[in-house]
């Protein structure tokens, strides 16, 4: 292997400074025996143990999952179903508007998303609550399951399909027992990514919330505002952890079944 | 020629198993089918031949229900099949990928289809061993589709396809990823199970050699429309036009002036060139443009003129082609006509009796070409 330039290491070294320096300081702080935030006085996991205690927290997280639970398996089940259809259906009048349509809601700025669904769910008169943010979530986090899974569609041996249909297979049979067990891998990347979306959002939980619901977030945001306590580095240490075992543990999952494939493929060919 | 050939296509009492009549496909402007009408017979290795694009894989499609004809009916066992979807016909397809099933492994592979046919379990294992037998692949039952080599995943795609004992089982281009050695095993082994089972096979393929070895009949197909159906000797040694005979292994074409000549025909195609003489062409008046065409193996090479040979002409030797077993020399005439002719080495190399530059004389016999309309 080829040894790195100086200048490479000082930019690759800058670089993750500049990204990664925020968190680990907040994460170093969350251990921190003094209650000052800034002030290191020793070793300590007190805030952990405090923050379990805390029902408030306990309460937004517990809301926060489902919500993102709920609101990416929405998701999930739209985006692949309007996946399916911009791939498959070919040309027809208006694709690039509906292609585009679909993929809006990812560069949309959010305040407007989410003032848009506050104005719809008030003259629909709904009631503000978990509901209300789960359809919120879905909304901007289905586009991102699109995505993710129309790039596998694109890639689809649609003869596997003709063939399943030829076996004799409904349309339906043949999505079931074909299309759906070999684009899973992608599905459930989209839902993983759906869920981490909803997980950190604030903004448009922000505005689609009632008082009976506030999401973990929302929470973090409002303590903030009184002080940054070590409770919340210790939260948003775990939310950190939480989110970092889900995107590794997807693309963990990605990588080990394509080394796989490889590996037997080789195998196959050696064989021949 | 004996009674007991399989040759239902020569009997007006035999039912064929598929019939096309007038049947066109069109995409948009482009047309695939043009008006074509065929029959094919319950047991018959059909083969549709013919360039890319010329529409032998629409209809193909159009057996397995992925494509409805625009005009025209096609009927299976006497019924139009048009609107029977795809899962409910008695017809399996080949893919030409081989569409195997990656989640899942061999043996659930050739089960697929009878399953879905709600077939008691016990029945579904018999006719999956059965299938594995057939095929030779009861050692990798167990293993998935990417695991096993791309004649055994050939052969998996065959015994899934004939697993659940279908009237008609098309084939698209079924052996194209296999290279040449291994195609020729396959292509016996296809004609073996075709044989066993008595299905009746559509193969579509744009190897005429493929095409030649398997099939019982050969369409040959051109922009949508089959020019010739016969029989591969008929194919090869009586086409119908010269299209049939230029798509179908190697030959040489000469064009000129019909002569009829009582039992015979003689064709003027060059100033201070002898006559070409052959069968007669059906209709064929004096004077009319007619095309003769010529195998290369037909044509044997001499040094001296030979004495009764009905067709003989001079020439020089351009260049040799040698693939071994046979030789073939391109030997150009006095007007600039070229004529291939073949001839088997049955001495090595270094006794070659004729080389570059030589002058030598060609003959055929009055049998061995064939006039052409077109």
């Amino acid at each position: 292997m080829r040894r790195m330039s100086w200048f490479n290491i000082t930019s690759l070294t800058l670089g993750f400074a500049f990204l990664y320096l925020p968190m680990l300081i907040l994460i170093i702080f969350s251990f921190n025996e003094s209650k000052l935030v800034t002030v290191w006085a020793g070793f300590s996991t007190k805030w952990y143990g405090e923050l379990l205690s805390n029902g408030a927290f306990l309460d937004a997280a517990w809301v926060t999952l489902k919500v993102a639970f709920l609101s990416s398996t929405m998701a999930t089940v739209l985006g692949t179903m309007a996946a399916i259809v911009m791939v498959r259906s070919g040309r027809f009048a208006g694709r690039t508007l509906f292609s585009g349509m679909i993929y809006a809601p990812m560069v949309m700025p959010e305040v407007i998303t989410g003032l848009s669904l506050l104005l719809l769910f008030i003259s629909l008169n709904v009631d503000r609550g978990v509901m209300t943010i789960v359809l919120a979530h879905t909304t901007f986090s289905m586009c991102y399951v699109s995505v993710v899974v129309s790039s596998r569609l694109v890639s689809f041996d649609q003869s596997l399909e003709e063939a399943a249909l030829d076996l004799g297979c409904s349309p339906f049979q043949a999505f079931r027992l074909v299309t759906l067990p070999i684009i899973a891998p992608a599905v459930i990347s989209g839902w993983l990514l759906a869920f981490t979306l909803s997980l950190d959002d604030l903004v448009i939980a922000s505005f689609t919330a009632g008082p009976s619901a506030t999401t973990l977030p929302m929470k973090i945001w409002s303590s903030v505002r009184l002080g940054v306590s070590p409770e919340i580095n210790a939260l948003s240490t775990l939310m950190i952890l939480i989110v970092t075992v889900g995107v590794v543990g997807a693309s963990l999952i990605n990588k080990r079944n394509v080394v796989r494939q490889r590996r037997e493929e080789a195998a196959a060919a050696k064989l021949a | 020629m004996a009674l007991d050939v399989f040759a239902p296509w020569n009997d007006p009492d035999a039912k064929p198993l598929i019939q096309f009549k007038n049947v066109s496909k069109r995409f948009g402007d482009f047309t695939a089918i043009d008006d074509l009408t065929v029959d094919i017979f319950e047991r018959e290795f059909f083969a549709l031949l013919g360039p890319s694009g010329c529409g032998k894989t629409t209809m193909m499609r159009m057996l397995a229900g992925f494509e409805t004809p625009t005009e025209g009916n096609i009927l299976l066992a006497g019924q139009d099949i048009a609107p029977v979807p795809p899962n409910k016909r008695a017809v399996n397809m080949m893919f030409q990928s081989y569409a195997l099933f990656p989640h899942l492994s061999i043996w659930d592979n050739i089960a697929f289809g009878l399953k879905r046919d709600k077939m008691p379990k016990d029945q579904i294992a018999a006719r999956v061993e059965e299938m594995l037998r057939l095929t030779r692949m009861e050692k990798f039952a167990s293993r998935k589709p990417h695991q096993v080599s791309g004649g055994q995943r050939q052969r998996v795609a065959l015994a899934r396809s004939l697993a659940k004992a279908p009237k008609l089982l098309l084939l698209d281009e079924p052996l194209g990823a296999l290279d040449k050695k291994l195609r020729q095993d396959t292509q016996f082994e296809l004609m073996d199970i075709q044989e066993k089972t008595g299905t009746t096979f559509v193969i579509v393929t744009h190897d005429q050699e493929e095409a030649m070895t398997v099939a019982s009949r050969v369409a040959v197909m051109d922009h949508g429309q089959i020019v010739q159906v016969a029989t591969p000797d008929v194919i090869y040694e009586a086409p119908n036009s010269t299209y049939v005979a230029d798509f179908i292994g190697e030959v040489n074409l000469m064009k000129g002036k019909a002569d009829p000549q009582g039992d015979s025909l003689q064709m003027h195609w060059a100033e201070g060139q002898p006559a070409v003489v052959g069968s007669p062409l059906a209709g064929a008046s004096k004077g009319q443009d007619v095309h003769y065409a010529i195998r290369p193996e037909k044509v044997s090479i001499s040094a001296e003129k030979p004495v009764d040979a009905a067709n003989a002409v001079q020439g020089k030797v351009l260049d040799i082609a040698y693939l071994g077993n046979i030789s073939t020399y391109h030997v150009e005439l006095a007007g600039g006509q070229i004529i291939k002719a073949q001839a088997a080495n049955n001495r090595r190399i270094s006794r070659r009796a004729f080389t570059w530059e030589d002058q030598v004389w060609l003959s055929w016999t009055a049998t061995a070409g064939v006039f052409l309309e077109r």
